[in-house]
């Protein structure tokens, strides 16, 4: 036993030529004593090799990033924290994402949310678009990430070929009339209705919530331009060649209306007809 | 010379009797022309499925002009901007020609398809009124059963009317379709193989169901129907019990020409509503779908109404898996037991159902008088399990757009149809048999004590009682003698002494209501109008 303890006693300890005689207690607080020292002592150093602190803020925001981290601070920082690093169980980091995520997200109301739930609700946004290319602006520069480009987003685009990419990418989710449909537990497939041009490209860049990324290697800009006019000009601006369109929300619908009107109407005609003698 | 007199008023006489001479027809022409059909307002609705199936075979004629059942593989270049360049097959390239370019050709398709809703619509709820009412009980029970093949041969016809435009819905039912027949054990990739020719899709399943839909599946409908409006005609219609009507007559209007008449203006409102719906409503817009192809599917592609409960079926089956270690393992997919087992079970239950109640009541009498729902809590009880059953069914198979629409989770949605179908059902059940049995008490009640007046009556010691209006003589204690007969017990005092209305008309009063005396001192001048002879009431002659 002995010779095990002198093992352990350490180098010190030896050095000093003192007995094993010191209490357990001791030993532990020299221990947490060196290795604090060690902490400091490397810390120390990197603070003196280390670029500086302030070098994050270098170059400093432009004057609208400022802007939007002035409105970042009051209405986002919340849930994602100070810098938008994300705050634990409540909002994510907000480092890359890009001003595409922030147009798409703030210009649709979706942000700021209402309260955390399985997805967020498109609103009446909160802030004026000068504003969201403000917090746009910011995020972008504190993180970098996709960005939706300036100008006409449907250029020469071709509607067939963005109603085949459309049914390919986006109708298993949105629905073949762009109405959207149900996902798990809550979640959803927003409708297309209210989107603007810009909204949809973003969401192809940032992939919101439940949807997935459609980046620039996957469709490319050219092929976003044919998708958003198949959206905007077929889609939307079609006039339901057969009528009343029962909300576009295929043969469920029709169902109902054949016993609502169809059944309901016959029945009451059998009554008349048989009413009369 | 002398001309011969032409008599007008005698021409139609002498045509007739020229054509009994050569073809010796009055005799039996005059027997139909003389049939008594009974009148009641629930005995249409199965003319509702005759009359959108006739609906259906015009239109689908009109289709069958321009539509192409091909594979072959066509770059379109139509009208409809969106899919122009776009390479489809043929049959999905003509039937947008038939939305876009034929004249008239929307309204077509889209009568024909509203019809077919509507065909298998009207099947179900005369179905229901058959069930309800006993009209199934002997001698009937062959034409329950051919009623019920009709809804399946319906569901065959619609649903290989679904997939011909090839577009991106119908063959995603299609696909679907395929996986069914796949799941069926030992034979199903047989099944599958020569039904599609090969593996899905092929290059022939078109051209196959097209045969099937305008051929095969009507020649079959139209021999069913023929025997069910044959069989309707030699067993005779079924009547409700009422003044004069036994189980041994039929009272009613004779076929020509009131019956005629009013069958032939119930055809042309069919016929207006289903225009009109195919006109109003958008129904299917294939142009929204795309070509199919199998890698796009769409949130809620849903089949037709009448296929749904198959969907919701499919949705609320949990995933059980049968692994039988036979050689390298053989399984029995979960689909095989909603999708094939199930609707097995609902044909043989439906078409027994007369066998196994007549058994259980140990009844095997002629019954040509129908019974009203209440007086069969038992039957009336398994009915409304029946309709709960199917209705947590259909729901469930649009549970997605349900849950998108309203706002609630999916997950949710499967588990309440899966806890749904086992709850709503005995509580359908049970609802019902205490609601028929409220309402043979009432009708009881009334027949014992007579009609509440609504006049509440002080006694000298202070009580209050309603007055009731006795419906006979009665012993004394105020208690009639009136038996239960199987119909209507007036409950109000204005439909005393009369079973139909008072005042006739449906939308407004066709004769002039008498006029009330304006007080006891001063009774009306004019004598009071001469009423039609109290009948049967004329909501049921």
């Amino acid at each position: 036993m002995t010779s095990d303890n002198d093992r352990r006693r350490g180098l010190l300890a030896r050095l000093r030529g003192r007995p094993a005689a010191r209490s357990r207690g001791r030993r532990r607080l020299g221990a947490a004593f060196r290795l604090i020292a060690a902490l400091t002592l490397a810390g120390g150093a990197y603070t003196v090799f280390a670029p500086g602190v302030q070098a994050q803020e270098n170059p400093p925001l432009t004057g609208a990033a400022a802007e939007g981290r002035a409105l970042f601070d009051v209405s986002c920082v919340t849930c994602h924290g100070r810098n938008a690093q994300g705050v634990e169980g409540r909002g994510p980091s907000l480092i890359g994402v890009g001003s595409a995520s922030v147009e798409f997200q703030v210009s649709s109301g979706r942000m700021p949310m209402a309260r955390q739930e399985a997805q967020a609700m498109r609103k009446p946004p909160v802030f004026t678009d000068e504003q969201v290319r403000q917090l746009g602006q910011y995020i972008q520069e504190l993180g970098g990430g996709p960005q939706v480009p300036q100008g006409n987003l449907r250029e020469g685009a071709n509607l067939a070929t963005g109603g085949e990419l459309f049914r390919i990418n986006c109708s298993q989710c949105h629905a073949f009339g762009g109405g959207g449909g149900a996902l798990s537990s809550g979640k959803y497939a927003p409708s297309l209705a209210p989107a603007s041009d810009a909204q949809i490209y973003a969401a192809m860049l940032s992939g919101p919530q439940n949807m997935p990324v459609f980046g620039d290697n996957q469709i490319t800009p050219e092929q976003k331009a044919d998708i958003i006019a198949y959206i905007q000009e077929s889609l939307k601006a079609d006039q339901d060649q057969g009528g009343f369109n029962l909300g576009r929300y295929g043969p469920s619908t029709e169902g109902l209306a054949i016993f609502l009107v169809g059944i309901v109407a016959l029945v009451f005609a059998s009554l008349w007809i048989a009413g009369k003698s | 010379m002398k001309r011969r007199k032409f008599d007008v008023a005698a021409v139609p006489g002498k045509a007739a009797g020229g054509v009994d001479d050569r073809f010796q027809v009055a005799t039996p022409l005059r027997k139909l022309l003389n049939k008594v059909f009974p009148d009641h307002w629930s005995f249409l609705l199965g003319e509702i499925a005759l009359f959108s199936f006739v609906v259906l075979l015009l239109t689908g004629v009109f289709l069958t002009f321009f539509y192409e059942p091909a594979m072959t593989e066509v770059v379109y270049n139509g009208s409809y901007a969106p899919l122009r360049g776009t390479p489809m097959s043929a049959a999905y390239a003509s039937s947008l020609d038939i939305s876009f370019d034929v004249r008239g050709g929307l309204i077509m398709r889209q009568m024909h398809h509203w019809s077919a809703l509507l065909f298998m619509a009207a099947i179900v709820v005369h179905m229901m009124r058959v069930f309800f009412t006993g009209a199934f009980r002997k001698p009937r029970e062959t034409n329950w059963i051919i009623g019920s093949l009709l809804f399946w041969v319906g569901f065959l016809a619609g649903f290989s009317g679904y997939s011909l435009p090839d577009d991106g819905l119908s063959g995603t039912g299609l696909r679907i379709a395929s996986g069914i027949m796949l799941s069926i054990p030992v034979v199903g990739s047989w099944v599958t193989s020569s039904i599609f020719g090969g593996e899905f899709p092929g290059e022939i399943i078109i051209s196959r169901f097209f045969i099937a839909h305008v051929l095969l599946i009507p020649g079959l409908l139209v021999a069913l129907i023929s025997a069910h409006l044959g069989l309707v005609f030699k067993q005779k219609h079924t009547q409700w019990p009422g003044p004069g009507r036994t189980n041994d007559n039929v009272v009613g209007e004779r076929m020509f020409p009131r019956y005629a008449l009013k069958q032939g203006g119930f055809f042309m409102v069919v016929f207006g509503v289903i225009a009109l719906m195919g006109g109003l409503f958008q129904i299917n817009p294939i142009w929204y779908f795309g070509p199919y192809e199998a890698w796009v599917v769409s949130a809620a592609s849903q089949p037709d109404w009448y296929v749904m409960f198959l969907d919701g079926s499919t949705r609320l089956m949990p995933a059980w898996e049968i692994n039988i270690p036979i050689g390298n393992g053989y399984v029995i997919p979960p689909l095989f037991w909603p999708t094939v087992v199930l609707p097995g079970i609902l044909v043989g239950l439906s078409t027994l159902y007369p066998f196994v109640e007549a058994r259980q009541l140990k009844d095997y009498r002629h019954h040509n008088l129908l019974q009203r729902p209440r007086d069969v809590p038992a039957r009336t009880a398994v009915g409304a399990m029946a309709v709960a059953f199917y209705i947590v069914l259909t729901l469930s198979g649009a549970n997605d757009v349900i849950a998108d629409k309203f706002h609630i989770s999916l997950n949710a949605m499967t588990w309440a149809g899966r806890i749904g179908l086992l709850i709503v059902p005995p509580l359908a059940y049970y609802v019902t048999y205490r609601i028929c049995l409220g309402l043979q008490q009432h009708d009881r009640e009334v027949l014992a004590h007579g009609v509440e007046t609504g006049i509440i009556r002080r006694l000298p010691d202070g009580r209050f009682e309603e007055v009731h209006q006795p419906l006979s003589a009665g012993d004394g204690h105020g208690h009639g003698e009136l038996d239960y007969v199987g119909w209507v017990v007036p409950k109000k005092m204005n439909r005393l002494g009369a079973l139909g209305p008072a005042i006739r008309g449906f939308f407004y009063p066709i004769e002039k209501p008498v006029e009330a005396p304006v007080s006891p001192g001063h009774p009306p001048v004019e004598p009071r109008p001469e009423r039609e002879e109290i009948g049967s009431g004329d909501s049921r002659r």
